[in-house]
């Protein structure tokens, strides 16, 4: 049951996450990124992080992808539909990333022996399995309080930064 | 069939390549910027495959940390995006060259 949903669930991922970067039109790249999101979200909850899963859906799409779509519509220019999509380089950039993602499989499926499952504590395992939110609450606000107060004033700096940028004069 | 970490992080060095693949060869600047969403999820899922796995949360965390990284970064480019057009009228990356020597 789990390798079918897992097998669907890449086969979407990976499908649409390629006919973004195929396709022409920025808006329908757009609603594909959507849909590969969603599959993300989804490859989240089949790996029970139904906190990090939630967020994924509402941060990314509900916030993230929709201030992608309101600058697509604020700056669409027609003529770029007619222009070639890829630019000059596009051969050498080919090669070089599947060179890449070659180099990262075989590196990880050589490897695989290290990520074997160890014998995890069972106490973990029952907070985790039963009460996943409160305990991403629990870590998030007392292990990483500091990075959690850093990424405030970080949102806070892009914000301002945001504001200043789009302004017509400063 | 069983379902091991190593299949999250083939999927997600997959993913990875086609945003590495987007960024360098689209021409769109907001496209651009959708295949480093693309890379940054990666990331979130192999964070989320190891929490999985060693069965702690700090990996969990760490992919909301991401997220806010990932939605500042896009605030800031899309800002950097629209006074671009502002100015140049275009959102061609080849076309941005104004610093090139």
């Amino acid at each position: 049951m789990e390798a079918i949903l897992f097998y669907t669930l890449a086969a979407i991922v990976v499908i649409f996450a390629g006919l973004t970067v195929l396709a022409r039109n920025p808006v329908r790249s757009a609603v594909y990124l959507i849909s590969a999101l969603i599959g993300i979200a989804g490859l989240f909850l089949l790996q029970e992080a139904e906190f990090v899963a939630a967020v994924q859906i509402l941060v990314y799409v509900g916030g993230i992808m929709v201030l992608f779509l309101f600058v697509i519509m604020l700056v669409n220019v027609r003529e770029t539909l007619d222009q070639p999509k890829a630019n000059k380089q596009v051969k050498t950039a080919i090669v070089l990333a599947v060179v890449l993602g070659g180099e990262l499989i075989f590196f990880l499926t050589t490897g695989a022996r290290l990520f074997e499952a160890k014998e995890p504590d069972p106490g973990i395992i029952a907070s985790v399995q039963t009460m996943n939110t409160e305990s991403v609450g629990t870590v998030l606000y007392t292990t990483y309080l500091l990075p959690f107060e850093i990424a405030s004033v970080l949102l806070l700096v892009a914000i301002v930064g945001a504001v200043v940028l789009s302004k017509k004069q400063i | 069939m069983i379902i091991t970490p190593t299949h999250y992080l083939v999927l997600s060095a997959l993913i990875f390549t086609i945003g590495v693949i987007g960024v360098l060869t689209r021409r769109n600047v907001i496209i651009v910027f959708m295949s480093i969403e693309l890379m940054l999820n990666s990331v979130n899922l192999n964070l989320i495959a190891f929490s999985d796995q060693l069965q702690k949360l700090g990996g969990q965390v760490f992919v909301v940390f991401v997220i806010t990284v990932a939605a500042a970064e896009a605030a800031i480019g899309l800002g950097i995006v629209i006074s671009l057009f502002r100015n140049k009228e275009t959102v061609n990356a080849d076309e941005m060259d104004l610093m090139k020597w």
